[in-house]
Order: structure tokens, then sequence, then C-alpha cells
């Protein structure tokens, strides 16, 4: 069948989806495979403007399943990045212009040129949220280590467990500062697994770190960073390798004693 | 926390596995996806509590203040979970009748 389909979602905004879409995609492609990103949040584009693609929109993911234009009109090649590419939302329409169906069709097309295809839902979990869930193959959710984004992220699950088919949820904690969750001030990955269900897995802790704002004002993802390196264990662990979560949130016994040293 | 642990905190605040305002965060999202999960609002799940004590009670003796409705997540279904803790039969009312005693 293809490539695999991955939803970026939330439930909440502002949690992070864009942020974790732009550099999770290009960590995979870094691996050497073939990566598109498609922006389902039609009205509110964002992922161009991470990805550093902003200048080069033509045509978009309306005139697309509209077929306005061919899919190679509108597919964005990212320059520093050969393997990824991007499917710019509109910005002119609203999440009606789409259906789910088209996107059905649109990533079963895709599925036969690309390895992994990351789908960026909007947030809420209305129309533009069944449009980007309908093709997924599996769901990223993003969440934070905050009330409101548990919650909202708890429903998302209530919503895609309700469905007849059972698509493989995982869970991203972003903003993560571990300092915090040590003081016992931040809910801990522990922690949240604990309150959303041993169904969830986790597939990765992304520490808050200021260095993924530098790279949204450059737009350059995959930033050499904490966050970074967080996105590439993500991307290593999506193609089926065991990569230890490193949550930094109870640090071993060989931590303590190196942190004595001052490390 | 108890006291053991309140104890060794006082020299290692750092080591203290029970967080503080996220012991609280935990609690209040655990009351409020039950609730969110089972669409009920606070009012209807007390209301609906109160109710399976009644019923129950009519066989047994319950001590209602202890308890507990949780929703559990078993593989991909939610379970509703209730601990009932049962008082001394030999208290309740039907023993006390003399009616069910001859029958």
């Amino acid at each position: 069948m293809g490539g695999r389909v991955i939803t970026i979602t939330s439930g909440k905004g502002g949690v992070g989806k864009t942020t974790t879409t732009a550099n999770l995609s290009a960590a995979v492609a870094n691996m050497g495979k073939r990566v598109v990103c498609i922006d389902a949040d039609i009205g509110l584009r964002n992922l161009d403007l991470i990805m550093g693609l902003e200048q080069r929109i033509r045509k978009d993911l309306v005139d697309l399943v509209e077929r306005n234009a061919p899919l190679e009109e509108v597919l964005i090649q990212h320059r520093l990045q050969p393997n990824l590419f991007l499917i710019p939302a509109s910005q002119s329409r609203d999440k009606s212009a789409v259906s789910p169906q088209q996107m059905i069709t649109l990533c079963n097309q895709l599925r036969e040129q690309f390895e992994m295809i990351f789908v960026d839902c909007p947030a809420g979990i209305e129309r533009g949220f069944r449009n980007a869930v309908a093709p997924a193959d599996e769901v990223i959710i993003v969440t934070n280590p905050e009330v409101s984004a548990v919650r909202d992220a708890d429903r998302v699950i209530g919503i895609l467990q309700a469905e007849k088919r059972k698509l493989p949820i995982r869970l991203v904690l972003n903003r993560v500062r571990p300092e915090m969750v040590r003081r016992g001030e931040m809910l801990s990955p522990d922690d949240i697994v604990d309150i959303l269900g041993k169904e969830i897995r986790m597939i990765g802790v992304v520490p808050e770190d200021e260095n993924i704002i530098i790279a949204g004002n450059r737009g350059a993802p995959n930033a050499d960073s904490k966050a970074g390196q967080a996105y590439r264990d993500i991307a290593r662990r999506l193609n089926g390798e065991d990569v230890p979560i490193n949550m930094d949130n109870k640090p071993g016994l060989f931590n303590r004693i190196a942190k004595l040293f001052g490390n | 926390m108890n006291g053991v642990n309140r104890f060794f905190s006082i020299f290692s605040r750092q080591r203290d596995q029970k967080p503080i305002s996220a012991q609280e965060a935990k609690e209040r999202l655990r009351g409020v996806l039950f609730s969110d999960r089972i669409a009920l609002s606070p009012d209807q799940m007390a209301e609906m509590r109160n109710e399976i004590i009644a019923v129950i009670s009519k066989y047994v003796n319950v001590d209602p203040d202890k308890v507990a409705l949780n929703l559990e997540q078993r593989s991909l279904d939610n379970w509703l979970v209730a601990d009932v803790p049962l008082l001394r039969i030999e208290d309740h009312p039907r023993f006390n009748t003399g009616e069910e005693a001859d029958s």
C-alpha cells in the first residue's frame, strides 16, 4: 500500500502541532526517506512559514483537490532537504473547501510517491479535524504537561477510539521543563500516561527549548538542539527503532553523581 | 505524602516523588476526564452515585462516604468501576424487622 499516512493532531491549539510536523518531517527526511507534509489547516496556513517555504507557494491543497492544479505544481520541494516536500494550505478558503473523501483520495495518490505523509491537523475537533484524520493510518497526538492540553488530548483520544477503525495513537509530550517536573510542579510523562490510559503509547518527550523558536524564526527546522534531538529520536522510533525515551525528569544515580561534579 | 517520605524530603526535596502542584493537576484531571468521558455533569454523577448506593443499600449495608466510582481504561474500553465498602450486615434493616427471619 506504499507510504504511511501519519496525522498530527492535539485538540487544543498552540501545543506545537505545526512545530512537531515541521521538525519531525525534516528529521525523517534526513534519514533518507521521501516525505511530504500536508498543511490541513485551511484558512490558517502556517506550516509553510515554520518550514521556511512561504515565498514559494503558487498553488495549494484546495487547488489540488479541486483539480485546478496537478500535484507537481502544488508540491514544494525543500531546498536544503530534497527529500522533503510540502503541500500548503489555502489561505483564502475555509475547512469546508475540502472533504474527508478528497483527503483519502489525495493521500492514496501520495502513498505511491512518498514513504511518509504527515498531515498537520488544525486545532479543534470539527470539520478540519475530520478531514485530517480521514486518511490516517496512524495518529500522533501532541500535548503539553498542562491540564487544559491533557484534557483536550483525552477528548481527541475518545473521539478516535469511538471510530470503527482503531487507529494506533501515539503521544508526543511537548514543552516539558525537566526541572519543573523534578520539583513536582509539572506533570511528568509517567503522570500523563497514567491519566490518559496505558493504551496510549508515548513516542517522544520534547523539552521546552528556545532553539525551536529560533528555528521557527529562520524557517529552518531540525535545529541542532535538545528539542531537535528529541524529534530525531521520535523519527527513529517511527522507523521502528528501539530508542529509549530520555525523559530527563528522574535523574538516575549516574546523573545525580555527575551533577555533584557540576556536570 | 506519608511520614517516611516527608522525613526524607526534609533532606532532599529533589528526591521527593510526590509532586506539589503536579499532584493536584493529576487529581483534578482524573475528575474532569471521568466526567468528560462518560459525558455526565458533576451533578448527574453525584445523582448516579446516590442511586447506586440506594439500590445496593436495599440488600446490604454500605459505607456511603467511602463509595468510590472510577473510570478505568481496559484495552480500548472504558469501565465504570465501583468500590463499595460494606458494613456489618447484621445491622441491616432486613434483620431488624423480624419478617425476613421467619420466611
